[in-house]
């Protein structure tokens, strides 16, 4: 019997204790110790990216981590993007676009491009094509891909805009402070 | 409720399930009691086995079976969609690099893993029969077993031949000849979602899971080969995670099948990537043509011989061969036409149906003689296609269906978008190229649809949603025939035990087949809705106005729902429509039957060429498809970009190359290179032309496969007008381009390792 580690994790916002194997990959606890198989398994080497989830923000292929790797980290995978079972704007934008044929690359497609998008929240098309290079999508659907994510990241604010929108904000919330009081 | 749900690019049915990780593949379903099981492979291609033994792998702790082609029914049991030639493990001799000898069942996959690799098998290597040129070669081994076949060439490594034409091409007369060799590799589906079954005992019955293209052709195969009744068998076929003909046919259901009932448990095997490769591959093709051309590039005669080069078993590749040459001559008028057509068996892995279903291999050699004729004639490319291509009501293979669209629009399309004839910056080309596919001909598909107290429907179709978008298609279908909105239609599919009888998800032939079936269904609810009204209001029937969800009697209207209510008072019901297409067969035709519409596609390139290093940087790449009528535009063009992206593949990058003891070198995702962001054209254009005169309902055609079709002699146009250099033989690595330019030939070197 192979030792058992325990791991403790904050999967999706919930911490989460499970027991692996040092074998184990993330993956592989992910779909079958936690029940998330949104996340998906191809190539198991790395280079297809069907797997990718969020490792302490960062994407990462879950094929390719060990669990006990992550113990104490946060983890978030496709199953964590819904809000109140309302889809994350990046999820709808999919949609839209009509960017999902198969469906079987997409949540880790719309988990690198999450990874994309907090880190660059307006990317130009040439930084999209070079943040979902790693996930493949034999459907060939990358255009729409790629539409999705630039349709998600909505035109990008100007330094001018970001302020005019802070006043609206800030005054937003006098009134809502006002109305309070009154 | 009266909008038009036709036309219109409603979003994907199953699309939340799938941008939320719920959908459920055949790979994530869970079973109790569940057994792994692994294979037992060689590791070459061919092989006498001397012996297999199995005691050490049965001491794991958890191993429940360990079977050998000993421990199966003798003579052992043999599948296979055209003719049962596959056998459920090898016996006597492997066939192909990652054929089964032996297979593990365990409680665990590390107890399955460790067993497999503690079966010992002593084997006596043979060389194997690889190429085209090998399997012609009288003095090569027999790849299947002489006594096992019968017709003219059992004792040949040709599974069949054809040979077919029109007109006397001897007596053809001709300005110009261009005769080549044309080569197509063996290229690999790489679906996202490798292969992966469950079977599970169901009291006298079973079960098997698969993601399936052909759940009720899986259904029969189970049945026969375990002696069952079709009504035992049950097939749940999950959506698959793309298939592009790849999961058409049984590959190792049957053992698992075999496997449950010897256990009495529910049993899973995944495939690796690497053994999917093995699993399935494309027809490669060798294609030696001669056409004839008069000096105005009309074309006087085409002379083909074409081999197809298969794997050890026929699967349904020896109709890929059969079908894809018939159409030899391509979208044109040709007068005179002879082909020889063979499917070669060789010791690689099974080649099977492959998006296009052979039409991007035969295109590869007709587009490329029309380019070479254009060059030597000096007729521009356009005009030589425009010259030649048939219109509607002409003849393309004589006495056959004749053309039945307007190509020459499409082409047209194609040429304005890439704007064909403009001046070209240095170093760059332009291709333009056209092909068409033979659509199903016969097979049956049937639908039943069910109209709830509600006015809400579910329908049953047994089509396979691997990407294509069926459901959606089909609710838009109902919903547009019972004046409903896509979102209160449920499509069931998936599960032989639910949805009645439909052939296949293949061939693009879903729409057009399913999709009227949907259709007849739902008229065939309002023809009893309107006998109900008849019955409620106490008129003739023939009084009832059913449209757009309502009933209309003498300017009163009830809605569908109201009138159940009032016809089913007290008691509750639904209407339960069938509807069915059949395409019948035609057994004096070759192929079984007419094809029920041609999928014609136009594909026109920029390319450019980088001189240092032969790469290509695909500028411009435009498709159009003539789809008689897009029932929802955005998915329809999302296919054709689709696969115009997966043949850029096929024409840039991919190839499966073996070794001498035929072992694929590049196994993987590593090493297997299939585009990415990266490799997309800088600009791509799907363009759909919509006359409204396909068979399917409101004027569909199929649609999906096309932009495949034509990309490969497209894109080598483009480099030939860039470069100078000419290929004939595919992927257009930038090795060859630069080999070839180097050179300075029109036959480049071929790369390392064989490419059958």
């Amino acid at each position: 019997m192979t030792y058992r580690y325990p791991l403790r994790a904050t999967i999706n916002g919930t911490l989460r204790s499970i027991d692996v194997s040092s074998t184990q990959t993330l993956l592989d606890a992910l779909r079958w110790d936690l029940g998330l198989t949104g996340s998906k398994e191809c190539c198991a080497e790395g280079e297809c990216g069907a797997c990718t989830v969020l490792v302490g923000g960062q994407a990462v292929n879950a094929c390719l981590v060990l669990a006990v790797e992550v113990d104490g980290l946060e983890i978030t995978t496709i199953e964590g993007l819904e809000t109140g079972g309302r889809l994350s704007r990046l999820q709808d934008a999919f949609l839209e676009t009509g960017a999902i044929q198969c469906g079987f690359c997409i949540p880790g497609m719309v988990m690198a491009a999450q990874a994309l998008l907090d880190e660059n929240p307006h990317p130009r098309p040439d930084e999209v094509r070079d943040g979902l290079a790693g996930n493949l999508c034999r459907c060939g659907g990358y255009q729409r891909i790629i539409d999705a994510v630039l349709l998600a990241a909505g035109p990008e604010v100007t330094d001018e805009a970001a302020e005019q929108q802070a006043t609206v904000q800030q005054a937003t919330v006098q009134q809502a402070t006002e109305g309070l009081s009154a | 409720m009266s909008d038009p749900q036709i036309g219109v690019s409603v979003r994907r049915v199953g699309g939340v399930e799938r941008v939320t990780g719920r959908q459920l593949f055949v790979g994530d379903i869970r079973l109790n009691d569940l057994l792994h099981v692994k294979l037992v492979a060689l590791d070459c291609a061919r092989a006498r086995i001397v012996s297999i033994d199995t005691t050490e792998a049965e001491k794991v702790a958890g191993v429940r079976a360990v079977v050998t082609a000993a421990d199966l029914p003798h003579p052992m049991p043999r599948f296979g969609p055209v003719q049962p030639d596959r056998p459920v493990l090898a016996v006597g001799e492997t066939k192909f690099h990652g054929e089964p000898v032996a297979a593990v069942a365990a409680e665990t996959e590390e107890a399955a893993d460790a067993a497999a690799a503690l079966v010992q098998v002593a084997v006596e290597e043979l060389r194997p029969v690889l190429t085209v040129d090998e399997a012609l070669d009288p003095h090569s081994a027999l790849v299947q077993d002489p006594d096992l076949r019968e017709g003219p060439w059992a004792g040949t490594n040709t599974l069949q031949e054809w040979n077919f034409g029109w007109g006397d091409v001897d007596a053809a007369t001709a300005d110009c000849v261009v005769e080549q060799t044309y080569t197509f590799p063996m290229v690999t589906h790489f679906a996202i979602e490798p292969h992966v079954f469950l079977a599970a005992p169901e009291g006298d019955g079973i079960t098997v899971w698969s993601a399936i293209q052909h759940p009720y052709l899986l259904q029969s195969g189970i049945a026969k080969l375990l002696g069952m009744p079709i009504s035992k068998v049950r097939v749940v076929a999950p959506d698959p995670g793309g298939a592009f003909g790849g999961k058409q046919h049984a590959k190792f259901e049957p053992l698992l099948a075999l496997l449950a009932l010897r256990t009495g448990q529910p049993v899973r095997l995944a495939l690796t990537l690497a053994q999917t490769f093995q699993a399935v591959r494309r027809t490669a093709y060798s294609i030696r043509m001669r056409s004839g051309f008069a000096a105005d590039g009309s074309l006087r005669f085409q002379d083909v011989e074409c081999n197809g080069l298969l794997g050890a078993y026929a699967d349904i590749a020896v109709r890929v061969v059969s079908k894809s040459t018939y159409l030899m001559c391509g979208p044109y008028r040709v007068p005179a036409s002879r082909v020889c057509a063979r499917a070669l068996l060789s010791h690689t892995p099974p080649a099977t149906a492959f998006r296009g279903f052979g039409t991007p291999q035969v295109a590869w050699a007709v587009e490329s003689q029309l380019d070479e004729a254009a060059r030597r004639l000096g007729i521009d490319r356009l005009e030589i296609r425009m010259r030649n291509l048939a219109h509607r009501g002409d003849e393309v293979v004589v006495g056959d269906k004749p053309a039945d669209g307007d190509w020459p629009q499409s082409l047209r399309t194609a040429a304005d978008a890439i704007g064909w004839g403009t001046p070209l910056m240095a170093g760059r080309g332009r291709g333009i190229c056209v092909a068409i596919k033979s659509s199903a001909t016969t097979g049956a598909s049937y639908s039943i649809v069910r109209l709830h107290m509600d006015g809400s429907a579910t329908v049953m179709a047994g089509t396979s949603d691997m990407g294509q978008g069926a459901r959606t298609v089909l609710a838009q279908i109902a919903a547009q025939e019972l004046g409903l909105t896509v979102d209160s239609v449920h499509i069931v599919m998936g599960d032989t035990g639910m949805a009645p009888f439909d052939l296949q998800t293949s061939a693009s032939r879903s729409t057009v087949f399913m999709g009227t079936a949907v259709a007849e269904a739902c008229r065939d609810v309002k023809r009893q809705l309107a006998e109900l009204a008849a019955g409620a209001f106490g008129c003739p029937s023939d009084k009832i106005e059913i449209e757009n969800g309502t009933a209309e009697v003498d300017g009163t209207m009830v809605t569908f729902s109201e009138l159940l209510v009032l016809a089913f008072a007290g008691v509750r019901g639904e209407v339960i429509g069938v509807g069915s297409r059949r395409g019948e067969a035609v057994p004096s035709h070759q192929l079984g039957g007419s094809p029920s519409f041609y999928e014609f596609n136009a594909t026109a390139v920029e390319v450019e060429v980088d001189e240092e290093t032969g790469e290509l940087l695909v500028v411009k790449h435009v498709s159009v498809a003539d789809v008689g009528k897009a029932l929802n535009p955005a998915h329809v063009e999302a296919q054709d970009e689709g696969a115009a992206i997966m043949g850029l593949g096929h024409t840039l990058m991919e190839h499966l190359i073996f070794d001498e003891r035929g072992r694929i070198l590049n196994l993987g995702a590593l090493d297997y290179r299939i585009p990415t962001t990266k490799d997309l054209p800088l600009e791509l254009h799907s363009y759909l032309v919509e006359n409204e005169d396909g068979p399917g309902p409101y004027g569909a055609k199929g649609a999906g496969e096309g932009g495949l079709f034509a990309i490969a002699p497209a894109v080598a146009s483009a480099v030939t007008e860039a470069t100078g250099v000419v290929l004939r033989e595919l992927p257009i690595t930038s090795e060859r381009v630069w080999r070839a330019m180097q050179a300075g030939s029109s036959n480049p070197t071929t790369a390392k390792g064989r490419t059958p």
